[in-house]
């Protein structure tokens, strides 16, 4: 073959896809609805979905959903920001309720094309956030009554926290959280992130308010942060760094947090999900923040 | 073709050489034929190419989720898998001849590394654009800055390493291992910048999918990779003249500069609209020229366009790997290639050093 010839090829190779693209926006009626056929995309929403008794609708669930422990039973189509569309289309959704932040793009503009609805839950780390997510899962499973009842319940429990909060002696205790001890760098966390969040509805401050999101600190930023108590997720076995090591970084070991050894394991999900368990977790590390 | 009168007679082995090339072509182009077939059947849906196929031969209209499944997922999906997998090798059969070293690879002169910085400013710095560009640029953003940037560190490596119409492929060499790191730079003090769901993106970009396929990327990326793969289909004759040494080709009458210019630009152009639409898809690049060439010699006229083939053939069969072994999530694609990939560089670079006779 030539070059022109193959260029020919190439050619018509183009316009085949094209045309075929083309013929294949079409589109078709929906079929009827049939249970279970709701995909929860998101830890938090899942949890949601669980606590308003509507467990039984779902068909899947992403792999950040690990609670409740019956949500393992379902089919995992896989980490929330690298989802598959045929993956997802493959488990036969009807509704989709996800999380801020699924994608990529690309792929649910293909479940846009194929008649999925599709609703996003936004992310709010603060108490009326929760409440919101509630009432917003609970409306596109129709289920606004008992989504008004589990807000409400949440809303108590949420105000019982902050009370409780807002109820300790002196000054409130500064909490570092720690994604991640990778390589010696401590990677923390700063303003608008859900641990920033917790630490605020638990009745502490957060030790670093310089930036917004996660990002490595220097030794000397980390000093000069002086945290009372380092707050990590609990990631079970010897996966995380043990008290001596932990403690012994040059960063941490002329903190406050290093003199009384203050550290605080949690699981991820729990502490971090901003779901119906929030109210729960927030009590919990004012307890362990404070003593009851 | 030509070629047979420019091998004396009585050079038997050339021929034979030759005849097995030309074999493989058909070979390779059934196989891609093959594999093509069998990615729109496999998946995790439960369509096939041949339900839909005997249904529209009865004259009934598939289902809106075959449809939806077959021409907006699989086929798009395909479509980029045969362009980026045919752009990855055919770029790196092209580095590899113009350096005269079979280790040369587009990753290697950091052209890469350009592309990806590229595709990284625009995931990262995209929304501090104007609303209205940023609308305008749409789907197109991220390819489009990878394809400018690796065009730029190309560019820049060209007149870094070129002095009165001479190009110094040592100094190419270093100066694009000077441009590849200072790309990763550029790109740490991006990623540095970048919020935590940016990273994430990031994190899963630089595993390469092909799972963000949609008309529109094939589109985007397209063009380009045909317009690469077809300038790179024209140098073969030049790539095999400039294995005899730049004074050899020369004397016998290859424009040697233009060949160079040429091939760099076909193989930037390639690299940066697979690296942009694919994201990092490591090994194609650099195993599938070395396979072929042990199978059916050095010839560039014939390597190029198997290359292309092979190339396509493989990353179809690794992209349906990436999408079934953990269905219904998806395993990224640089993942697939790389575990499939290393072992087999590793192969060839004992084989070469004579350590394993296989």
């Amino acid at each position: 073959m030539g070059c022109g010839a193959r260029a020919v090829v190439l050619g018509v190779f183009v316009a085949a896809t094209s045309l075929v693209g083309a013929a294949a926006t079409q589109q078709a009626a929906p079929a009827a609805r049939t249970k279970p056929d709701v995909l929860a995309i998101g830890g938090s929403v899942t949890e949601i979905v669980y606590a308003l008794g509507e467990g039984d609708r779902l068909i899947a669930r992403d792999s950040t959903s690990t609670y409740p422990p019956e949500a393992a039973a379902l089919p995992d189509v896989g980490y929330m920001r690298a989802l598959s569309s045929e993956g997802v289309l493959s488990v036969g959704p009807e509704l989709i309720i996800s999380e801020d932040g699924a994608g990529p793009p690309e792929v649910l503009d293909v479940l846009q094309a194929a008649s999925v609805d599709w609703i996003t839950i936004p992310d709010d780390f603060t108490a009326e956030g929760i409440r919101k997510k509630i009432s917003a899962v609970g409306a596109a499973l129709d289920v606004s009554e008992k989504a008004d009842a589990l807000s409400a319940k949440v809303g108590g429990e949420l105000a019982e926290v902050a009370e409780r909060a807002a109820a300790h002696d002196g000054a409130p205790r500064r909490v570092l959280f720690i994604l991640s001890l990778q390589g010696g760098r401590i990677l923390a966390s700063g303003t608008n992130t859900a641990a920033n969040g917790i630490i605020g509805l638990a009745g502490a401050v957060n030790a670093i308010d310089a930036f917004e999101g996660y990002k490595p600190l220097t030794d000397e930023a980390v000093n000069e942060s002086a945290p009372d108590v380092i707050l990590m997720m609990d990631r079970g076995g010897d996966h995380g760094a043990s008290d001596d090591a932990l403690f012994a970084m040059p960063a941490l070991v002329t903190t406050p947090a290093a003199r009384t050894r203050a550290v605080i394991r949690m699981d991820g999900l729990y502490l971090l999900g901003f779901g119906p368990r929030t109210a729960q977790a927030a009590a919990e590390l004012n307890r362990r923040l404070y003593g009851s | 073709m030509a070629v047979a009168e420019e091998i004396p007679a009585g050079l038997k082995a050339p021929f034979d050489r030759l005849r097995r090339a030309r074999q493989a072509h058909a070979l390779l182009a059934i196989l891609l034929l093959l594999a093509s077939l069998a990615s729109l059947t496999v998946g995790a849906t439960d369509v096939t190419l041949w339900q839909v196929a005997a249904k529209m031969a009865r004259g009934e209209a598939p289902s809106h989720l075959e449809r939806v499944v077959l021409f907006d997922v699989r086929l798009p999906r395909l479509a980029l898998g045969i362009a980026v997998g045919a752009a990855l090798a055919v770029s790196g059969a092209v580095m590899q001849g113009l350096f005269r070293n079979p280790l040369a690879d587009p990753g290697l002169v950091g052209i890469s590394a350009g592309a990806g910085l590229g595709a990284i400013s625009a995931i990262v710095l995209g929304g501090l654009l104007p609303a209205t560009l940023a609308g305008l640029a749409g789907t197109y953003l991220v390819p489009l800055a990878a394809v400018l940037s690796s065009w730029c560190v190309t560019l820049l490596l060209y007149r870094v390493s070129t002095r009165r119409g001479q190009t110094s492929v040592a100094t190419m060499l270093l100066a694009g291992i000077a441009l590849g790191a200072l790309s990763g730079a550029l790109s740490g003090l991006l990623i540095y910048r970048a919020d935590d769901q940016q990273l994430r993106d990031l994190t899963f970009w630089s595993l390469g999918s092909l799972g963000g396929a949609s008309w529109t990327k094939v589109a985007a990326a397209i063009p380009l990779i045909s317009a690469a793969l077809a300038l790179s289909f024209c140098l073969g004759r030049g790539l095999n003249a400039l294995a005899l040494g730049e004074a050899t080709a020369a004397h016998i009458g290859i424009p040697v500069q233009r060949l160079k210019a040429c091939a760099i630009l076909a193989a930037a152009g390639a690299t940066g609209a697979a690296v942009a639409v694919s994201g990092g898809i490591g090994f194609v690049g650099i195993v599938v020229p070395h396979l072929l060439r042990l199978a059916t010699g050095p010839d560039h006229r014939m390597l190029l366009p198997n290359a292309a083939l092979l190339g396509a053939t493989l990353l179809v069969l690794a992209d349906m790997a990436s999408r079934t072994v953990i269905s219904p999530a998806e395993l990224p694609i640089g993942i697939v290639t790389a575990i499939v990939g290393a072992p087999v560089f590793l192969w060839i670079l004992l084989r070469r050093r004579g350590l394993v006779d296989l």
